[in-house]
């Protein structure tokens, strides 16, 4: 009990040591965070993008009629 | 069909390269994340002169390591996309900058929480900290950069103009410590005669640094993803407009 407390304790500096670390932690995990979302959103976002594609022959349906009734 | 797919043949091998790296990057960063913070906090002894206060030097100088690394890159990537077009590189500079920002924030705040203890001041406007200040403001200043246009390809050279520009800064923070009077004390890692630290504590300092730099890697890879697939969602976007 007394071993930790020691180590948290720091020698006296835990308000400069562990700070450090805690404000290190927070701030590269917000980042891995915040970068998955956005790689999430995009991939969503293109996914739904493309899976519209297909639908796109159709729009151009009248053009191949007429082609059709050329030949 | 009015997409060139020529222009996906090189961020596709790109894709693929880097998710076939991304699992190792990714077991690199945790285990030695996990070396480093246990041997920094557990097995290095407390410094003789500044007692255990030296274990924010952990956080603090791989961070500023990697402040510097990251914008040294931006600048390479920066120049690969101005002068050969190369269509991932600006992407990859886009993409580490909120990385490198990070990072060089993270070493001004925990370089201030050491300072406290250790020079009785949070602050002071000397050579290295001001130097590492204005890295910061390089970085935001990039960022900015990238979102105050709307045409992506003027951004990226306005962008890489400016990383270019800033890059002069660099050396100018390395040697900032030989070259002016600062409270900020000199190299003692990478220096002409070799390191001047005990293995005890030099040894958790590089692990940090290895960890610092696989998880700038394995966050890359995520972001440069996303730049990449945000750009074919927006070409995408732009022929649908044209179709219609």
């Amino acid at each position: 009990m007394n071993e930790i407390a020691t180590f948290f304790d720091m020698g006296g500096y835990a308000w400069y040591v562990w700070p450090s670390y805690a404000i290190s932690a927070v701030v590269l995990v917000a980042l891995v965070i915040s970068s998955r979302r956005r790689l999430k959103l995009v991939e969503r976002a293109l996914e739904s993008m493309e899976a519209k594609r297909p639908a796109r022959p159709q729009r151009k349906a009248p053009a191949a009629h007429a082609e059709k009734e050329m030949s | 069909m009015a997409i060139d797919l020529h222009k996906y043949a090189n961020p596709r091998r790109f894709l693929a390269i880097t998710s076939a790296i991304y699992p190792w990057s990714l077991a690199l960063t945790v285990i030695l994340l996990a070396a480093g913070l246990y041997t920094g906090l557990f097995v290095a002894p407390p410094d003789y002169q500044q007692g255990e206060t030296v274990r924010i030097m952990f956080v603090h100088v791989p961070a500023a390591w990697m402040g510097l690394m990251i914008y040294t890159f931006m600048a390479v990537a920066s120049a690969v996309g101005l002068i050969w077009k190369h269509p991932v590189a600006d992407l990859s500079a886009k993409a580490a900058a909120p990385i490198g920002a990070c990072f060089t924030f993270l070493s001004l705040v925990t370089g201030s929480l050491w300072g406290e203890p250790m020079w009785g001041t949070w602050w002071v406007w000397d050579a290295r900290l001001t130097s590492m200040l204005i890295l910061l403001f390089l970085y935001l200043g990039y960022i900015a950069l990238w979102q105050s246009f709307d045409d992506p390809s003027k951004a990226s050279k306005a962008a890489a103009i400016l990383a270019l520009v800033g890059v002069i800064n660099v050396p100018i923070i390395k040697f900032s410590v030989d070259w002016w009077n600062t409270l900020h004390q000199p190299a003692s890692v990478a220096t002409m005669s070799g390191p001047k630290i005990y293995s005890s504590i030099l040894t958790p300092l590089l692990i940090m640094g290895l960890a610092y730099t696989a998880f700038f890697v394995t966050l890359l890879i995520i972001r440069v993803r996303a730049e990449i697939l945000a750009r074919r969602l927006r070409i995408l976007q732009l022929s649908e407009l044209q179709e219609r």
